[in-house]
């Protein structure tokens, strides 16, 4: 069944049903309704399940986790993200929750798609055949899957509390989450942010400690610098001192600056270049 | 049955002002005796009466359209109310015109309160009723169970309902906002004034059950959380304790701000991240306006919260054509469904009649 179509077709077709969810949203409050929970839901699933086979094809061609380029890095990413909302997004009542997810899904698989210079080459042999490495990437990856869904949150958090000061609850503000329901998934989704980013980083270390040449310094510093502004944004929301609007600013930061390091990651990797066209497995 | 006669009389907010309507309302004595009377003439086959505070209507299903004149004459005589002062504020519709008023008024189109849900309920319970006085046949009941999948259809598919229309209910609304779940809130009212009252009750009716009361007055305070239920604070420690409550409704009649923006500082300060929502219902204002400045507080006062009533209200009745648009394409399609009906009952009946030799004449002047 894999076969049936390469790993950027099924992609495609992923980034296809994330965008339908969107448009469907945006029609849903165009006409003063409520996006269709169950629509969002089911269209985010059936994406991913497509997203799923696409990373799995070309997976097995490079017989890895395909983190190889800045294209596949991206796609980890909304992987990563979708995920997290599949399993935390039934619990926290937000439909609007899922049409951003579909809106982020959408633009992080069709964007890289669309751009071919993400793709046209890749590093073989990223993780030197070591699988404690590759499950270093595979961690830090996630945890930058589940910045991506904070930002949303926080964004979702800025909105309520616009409507709030703005003293305008109708239209589409209705439908935001309460501030406190916000505040809450924001500081458990930081929480788990902090806790893959440091098991990563410790994981890596470890390597990194056995051949200090293997990393550069701009990646060690930019991903160490994510992991220290990430735990110091939750220490200082835990402590009370990064409140409301602050903190939702600071989270929405931390998902920008974990993609802006993803380059340097990047561009970390021993150049093996080797041209990829569309691949079956 | 033929649906054509299905009828509605009676009188609403529309044309009757509140005073004719006092005039018009029945007790459930008056109701009950009228509906059995009613009920049991032969012209009418089928009826349920409405009866609310913004209207009396009588819905019916009778043989002619004479039955209707005869509900309305028993009406008239039960309230005392004379013939041409009626015809002056009545409400009469038959046919499918009759099905589309029902239509909306269960949707809350035709609230004097645009959206309102309560109607919902009333009509439900006014069906209910005549279902168990035996009242209701298979017209009615068609007619109203596709009232009531209409109302519905427009209550989750546009904004008639959305956002409340009082200041208390918009005051809770806001704590909803803020906190989402009401039931653990801890609500603090200083001052024992009436609309800080009413605002307390709006609370407890959305499920707040932690209500404290705060006041100069000590007696009306005692017997004001009595009534509440509430539990008192000295209305020395109201600033000294705000940070134990998530919501504090300000409703005093002092002259000069009761909580300092200093003090709305210190409690935010102490609620561990928790946001503190201050409403100000007073006149003149009982919070002084820089707390609205403090960080993670949020301050509203009695302008803010009329103009949030305002903007639902302008909101809803934007979405008044809508709805009637979609009642209406339902009432047509229910009228052509229980026109099918009608044809095919009398096509059964035409062939039964055939069957059993009695052939009905062809009508006077037909020629062959």
């Amino acid at each position: 069944m894999l076969d049936a179509l390469t790993d950027r077709q099924w992609m495609w077709a992923a980034g296809a049903c994330y965008l339908a969810g969107f448009l469907a949203g945006i029609v849903s409050i165009r006409r003063g309704g409520r996006p269709s929970g169950l629509v969002m839901y089911a269209l985010i699933a059936a994406g991913y399940v497509l997203q799923v086979f696409g990373m799995a094809v070309r997976g097995r061609v490079v017989a890895g986790c395909p983190l190889g380029n800045a294209f596949e890095l991206c796609q980890f990413t909304a992987w990563s993200a979708i995920t997290l909302y599949l399993i935390v997004g039934v619990t926290f009542r937000s439909s609007l929750l899922g049409f951003f997810m579909c809106g982020l899904g959408a633009v992080l698989t069709l964007a890289s798609l669309s751009l071919p210079a993400l793709d046209a080459t890749r590093r073989s042999h990223v993780f030197g055949g070591n699988a404690w490495i590759e499950f270093h990437a595979a961690l830090a990856l996630f945890s930058y899957g589940v910045l991506a869904l904070l930002a949303l949150t926080s964004l979702l958090l800025l909105f309520r509390l616009h409507s709030l000061h703005s003293k305008h609850l109708g239209g589409w503000f209705s439908l935001l989450p309460s501030v406190v329901d916000l505040d809450q998934i924001g500081v458990r989704l930081l929480t788990s942010a902090v806790g893959l980013l440091a098991a990563s980083l410790a994981v890596g270390s470890v390597y990194w400690l056995r051949d200090t040449s293997t990393v550069t310094g701009p990646k060690l510093l930019l991903t160490v610098t994510v992991w220290c502004a990430a735990a110091a944004t939750l220490a200082l929301r835990l402590r009370g001192r990064l409140l409301g609007g602050k903190f939702a600013w600071f989270c929405v930061a931390l998902f920008a600056a974990a993609m802006l390091s993803l380059g340097a990651v990047n561009a970390s990797r021993r150049p093996i270049p080797a041209p990829r066209t569309a691949m079956r497995s | 049955m033929n649906a054509e006669s299905f009828f509605v009389i009676g009188a609403t907010h529309h044309e009757a002002p509140i005073s004719v309507r006092e005039k018009l309302a029945l007790t459930a004595e008056a109701e009950l005796a009228l509906h059995r009377e009613l009920a049991a003439c032969p012209a009418v086959s089928e009826l349920a009466i409405l009866s609310t505070c913004n209207r009396i209507e009588f819905y019916g299903v009778a043989a002619d359209s004479a039955a209707a004149a005869v509900v309305e004459h028993r009406f008239r005589e039960q309230v005392g109310f004379e013939a041409a002062e009626f015809a002056s504020i009545r409400l009469r519709l038959e046919g499918i015109a009759a099905v589309r008023h029902l239509f909306e008024v269960a949707a809350g189109v035709d609230s004097q309160m645009i959206g309102e849900n309560e109607i919902f309920g009333q009509v439900k319970e006014a069906y209910a009723t005549a279902a168990a006085r035996g009242s209701a046949g298979p017209l009615l009941n068609r007619i109203f169970q596709k009232a009531f999948q209409a109302a519905k259809h427009v209550r989750t598919h546009t904004s008639i309902s959305a956002g409340q229309v009082s200041v208390a209910n918009v005051a809770v609304d806001l704590a909803q906002n803020v906190f989402g779940n009401l039931a653990p809130l801890r609500v603090l009212l200083i001052g024992a004034g009436e609309i800080g009252e009413k605002t307390a009750r709006a609370f407890q009716s959305r499920g707040v059950s932690r209500l404290t009361l705060s006041s100069r007055r000590l007696e009306k305070t005692l017997a004001i959380a009595e009534g509440l239920g509430a539990g008192t604070l000295p209305f020395e420690q109201r600033e000294s304790q705000l940070a134990d409550f998530d919501v504090a409704v300000c409703a005093t009649a002092a002259p000069t701000a009761v909580i300092s923006a200093v003090s709305v500082s210190s409690a935010v300060r102490r609620r561990a991240g928790r946001p503190l929502l201050l409403l100000d219902l007073a006149l003149p204002r009982d919070v002084e306006a820089l707390a609205a400045e403090v960080p993670n507080a949020f301050l509203y006062n009695l302008d803010d919260l009329a103009a949030i009533a305002s903007e639902n209200r302008t909101a809803r009745a934007s979405e008044v054509e809508r709805c009637r648009q979609i009642l209406g394409e339902r009432t047509e399609f229910l009228w052509r469904d229980l026109a099918a009906r009608a044809a095919v009952e009398a096509a059964a009946r035409r062939f039964h009649t055939d069957k059993s030799g009695e052939t009905p004449l062809p009508p006077a002047g037909a020629t062959s």
